[in-house]
């Protein structure tokens, strides 16, 4: 993934004004942004996936233009051709776990699945193993199943990178590490990069790659490292740093 | 007796007909104005809200005299009505229809607004990422989701609909067998002194409303959680 971007948003709420001004242009199969709450990484990311329009700027991704305000270029989050996995999962309460694996790949007004799409959720279900799961409602399933059936589900349509936003923050400490390896693994068997968004270090360790670094709105460093775990442990080692010579 | 059922059957059959158009159309506006009216981006949309409000308020016969400038005979859509169409609402049972639409329309609007609020926006915006465009992220995602919401506001408008009484007199009349309905005719009944008829379409009409209400909470309560 190459990802260029340079945004500006200003959010109001009240007296309260938060700035948004970050500015990155970022390669590899890895990136993560990483900040403490409110330093304004979620809201680039939901700039990338299209579900948030600049005040002005630009995003380029793979060398094409998802949004640039000089040129009235907004592509519409539909098209924008990224997976997107929330926080909170965002599963579709109403729908089973292989309709909402198989959400994006259906064709009309109502999604309706032909065979081949079926076939794909499937595979998906049995990759995971959670085919036995098929026809549970999301309400049913663990914490651990659920981030598996959003994952499935953002990668289903074979996207071109994979934002996470925070993905595993509502998942209790011994299951995060392993759904930390477990997401990673997936993404690399499927050949997707990713975009990270967090502000727990351990996240950043197991991830690597290039980190880009966020404060009150702003870029404030950017340091690429290996991905994965190799490179991951001495990024985790950078904004440790930073926060001592910040608090400390 | 009979002779009393036989005659409380066209208003009834007549108040059942009016009551149901006029449902349905309050369902299908409703649920399109209370979509429109949940989305945050729309501009004025308090005072839309307010507009939209307004048949709860204002006094049915309010209602109905601005439907009659409207679709009367001289009005400026009855007029385009008659002219291309040549249909005319007022004094026919489509009238009666139309203003307990009017009147029925509020319940469904804020009903369905209140209930398409709740549906969490993330769903929506993974929808969206997931490849859907407007039109399917309403459908398959915001509908199903709020249409508890929207089901129990359309009960709320149907019993509404049945009890309507100023604004179709003011639109449709009080034709005995072509606009009188049920309340119309309990109205005409006592004022002419007609006192058994009276009670006994009054009873009907509380019998018809009640049996209605205890179908409509059995059907709630069957439906399927989400």
């Amino acid at each position: 993934m190459a990802l260029r971007l340079d945004i500006r948003k200003t959010l109001r709420a009240g007296a309260q004004e938060f700035e948004l001004a970050a500015a990155f242009e970022a390669q590899g199969r890895s990136i993560v942004l990483f900040g403490p709450s409110g330093s304004g990484k979620t809201l680039t990311l939901r700039a990338v996936a299209g579900l948030m329009a600049p005040d002005a700027g630009r995003i380029d991704l793979d060398g094409r233009s998802l949004f640039d305000s000089v040129n009235g270029v907004d592509v519409p989050a539909r098209q924008r051709g990224v997976g997107l996995m929330f926080q909170d999962y965002a599963l579709f309460p109403h729908l089973s776990v292989a309709q909402n694996v198989g959400f994006g790949l259906g064709v009309g007004l109502f999604g309706r699945l032909d065979l081949a799409a079926r076939n794909r959720v499937g595979e998906l279900l049995d990759l995971a193993g959670l085919a036995h799961l098929a026809d549970a409602r999301p309400g049913r399933l663990s914490g651990g199943q659920r981030q598996r059936v959003a994952l499935l589900r953002a990668l289903a349509r074979s996207p071109r990178a994979l934002l996470l936003d925070e993905p595993f923050s509502a998942l209790d400490p011994l299951l995060r590490a392993r759904m930390r390896r477990e997401v990673r693994a997936m993404c690399q068997a499927v050949d997707t990069p990713t975009m990270l968004v967090t502000h727990d270090p351990e996240d950043l360790a197991e991830f690597g790659g290039t980190v880009v670094l966020y404060d009150e709105g702003r870029v404030r460093r950017m340091e690429t490292f290996a991905d994965g775990p190799e490179g991951g442990v001495a990024a985790s080692g950078l904004v440790l740093g930073e926060h001592f010579s910040a608090y400390g | 007796m009979t002779e009393l059922l036989l005659q409380a059957l066209v208003p009834l059959a007549l108040t059942l007909k009016v009551a149901l158009t006029a449902t349905a159309g309050a369902c299908a506006l409703g649920v399109g104005a209370g979509f429109a009216l949940s989305r945050r981006g729309l501009p004025g949309r308090e005072l839309l809200d307010a507009i939209c409000a307004l048949p709860l308020v204002l006094p049915p016969t309010v209602i109905g005299y601005y439907l009659l400038v409207l679709f009367g005979r001289r009005g400026w859509l009855g007029q385009w009505l008659q002219e291309s169409f040549g249909v005319s609402l007022v004094f026919t049972w489509q009238g009666a229809a139309l203003a307990a639409c009017v009147v029925a329309f509020p319940l469904v609007c804020k009903a369905a607004r209140t209930a398409f609020e709740g549906v969490d926006e993330n769903l929506e915006h993974a929808a969206r990422s997931l490849g859907a465009t407007e039109c399917a992220v309403f459908l398959r995602v915001s509908l199903p989701l709020a249409w508890r919401g929207v089901l129990s506001g359309t009960m709320l408008a149907l019993a509404r609909a049945m009890g309507e009484f100023g604004a179709t007199l003011m639109l449709a009349g009080n034709l005995p067998g072509r606009t009188q309905t049920l309340s119309l005719a309990v109205y005409d009944a006592a004022q002419a002194g007609r006192d058994n008829e009276a009670l006994f379409l009054v009873v009907l009409t509380s019998l018809v409303c009640i049996s209605l209400l205890l179908a409509s909470g059995k059907f709630l309560k069957a439906l399927p959680a989400t």
